[in-house]
């Protein structure tokens, strides 16, 4: 096996192991801790697909700033330390359903894709190029311009909204 | 192969400086402050005080090393190590000459924000993982004021970006060489951005005048509270760490970092970053702390609005003069 290879495996089992920590845990600071691992595990994987700026982005985001909001929710909410206990209410089944049927689209879609992704080169000059922050920049400001631009509109209505929710008690 | 063998001669060659400039740190700082307020000791410890390092970790490792009762055992122990992860990595992409630098990454300035980001996260667990409250309301305020001093630090840190082109922070020195350091030209949008950079990094590593998640006079010592021994020692370290790697990084973006006229690189690197080192020390023993209220008024009111300003002139500057 190659070095990319024992890391992907190694990276790849403990984005399991950390996923389901998240899910397993009782304590919720636990949980966040655990997410935050994922996450960073998961950026070890987008460094070996040579995606180093979304890996970046993703470690500096979601470990970093994403969590820290959530950590603010945990400790403004009441919390008890045991957990609620399971039960199984409507909307958990649907949760549930929805979790079934969105993995089981992933594996349909998986089996479809081709063994060669499209485009796909191992021309090591254009592989080092792929995932650095200045492709990143001129495709998202050329080629995907659109949807760049609504994204940055619905994050905007987004903090709007949440303005306007929050003002009457501020 | 070649490429570990690098990374790892460099990494630990890293990690050993970082060491031995922390133990020599600690000696400055004791003796700076006798002398700058009047305290005996520190300067009398060997010769010039020199042995007060030792004598500290020897005192420190000599301490029993307690878990307090029903405290979260995995976090408590967890956060020591990874807040002296968080710190040391960030120097993984410090350029310290033209060829001496671990990780030359593309997306540099972006790594390091990135760590910078996760270091808050081991001083929450540590701060929650005590129960015990004064540690949880440090924890809590090493929070608040991470989140909001975040904002800053990214859009100065966008400056000499958008300003030499550039990512990678051996790009960034090499533009300042060859055309101006970004705090002598334009300096309009250098010294603001070098000011509040610095600022928003003295922040993030929790140093007087910020260090309100410590707050000795109200949180007894805030999250550091029922750490003893070695722990503690690592926190403490974690935080010297964190301060000369932010004095380096400041070096590199704004001052230049390696470029100067008679010395080799590494020298000139070193010079400024113990220059802005030594800074920062002055203004720890100089000025007191700030209130939670202050700091976050200071973030929002005037850091965030000026670094939006700045990052807006930067684009203009560029388009239209540079």
């Amino acid at each position: 096996m190659s070095i990319e290879q024992v890391l992907f495996y190694v990276f790849a089992v403990a984005i399991v192991a950390s996923a389901s920590a998240v899910v397993f845990l009782r304590n919720p600071v636990g949980s966040a801790m655990s997410l935050v691992a994922c996450f960073f595990f998961l950026a070890g994987v987008y460094v070996l697909l040579w995606a180093h700026t979304i890996a970046a982005l993703q470690v500096l985001v979601y470990a970093g700033a994403i969590m820290v909001l959530f950590l603010f929710v945990i400790m403004l909410l009441s919390l008890t330390d045991t957990g609620p206990l399971v039960q199984l209410t409507p909307s958990r089944a649907a949760g549930a359903l929805a979790a079934v049927a969105v993995f089981s689209a992933l594996i349909v879609a998986l089996k479809k894709l081709p063994d060669v992704a499209p485009g796909w080169t191992a021309d090591p000059s254009q592989v080092a190029r792929f995932g650095t922050i200045q492709y990143l920049g001129e495709v998202l400001y050329t080629k995907w311009l659109f949807p760049f631009e609504a994204v940055s509109l619905l994050l905007l209505v987004a903090i709007v909204g949440a303005v306007v929710v929050a003002k009457p008690r501020i | 192969m070649n490429e570990l063998i690098h990374g790892g001669l460099y990494g630990g060659m890293i990690v050993g400086v970082l060491m031995t400039t922390t133990a020599m740190a600690l000696w400055f700082e004791r003796k700076f402050a006798a002398r700058m307020q009047s305290r005996l000791g520190p300067t009398m410890v060997g010769p010039s005080g020199l042995l007060q390092p030792f004598a500290d970790v020897v005192k420190l490792l000599q301490k029993e090393d307690i878990v307090p009762f029903q405290a979260d055992r995995v976090l408590f122990n967890l956060a020591p190590p990874l807040g002296a992860i968080a710190a040391i990595s960030v120097a993984a992409v410090i350029p310290f000459s033209a060829d001496i630098i671990a990780a030359d990454l593309d997306v540099g300035v972006l790594y390091l924000l990135a760590i910078g980001a996760l270091g808050v996260l081991p001083v929450f667990i540590a701060g929650w993982g005590s129960n015990n409250k004064f540690a949880l309301l440090g924890g809590m305020r090493a929070l608040a004021q991470s989140v909001s001093y975040e904002v800053p630090l990214v859009l100065a840190a966008l400056v000499p970006v958008i300003l030499t082109g550039s990512m990678k922070l051996s790009a960034i020195v090499e533009f300042q060489a060859t055309h101006h350091w970004l705090v002598v030209w334009p300096f309009f949008l250098g010294v603001p951005a070098f000011i509040i950079f610095m600022l928003a990094m003295l922040a993030e590593a929790n140093r007087i005048p910020f260090d309100i998640p410590e707050a000795e006079s109200e949180l007894v010592a805030g999250i550091t509270t029922e750490y003893t021994g070695i722990k503690f020692a690592l926190f403490y370290m974690a935080e010297y760490v964190h301060t000369l790697v932010a004095s380096a990084v400041g070096a590199a973006l704004f001052l230049g970092g390696w470029d100067g006229p008679f010395a080799p690189g590494l020298g000139w690197m070193v010079a400024k970053t113990l220059a802005l080192f030594g800074f920062v020390y002055w203004l720890r023993w100089t000025l007191l702390r700030f209130r939670s209220d202050q700091l976050m008024a200071l973030c929002w009111r005037y850091l965030v609005p000026a670094g939006v300003v700045l990052v807006a002139a930067s684009a203009v500057w560029v388009v239209w003069v540079g």
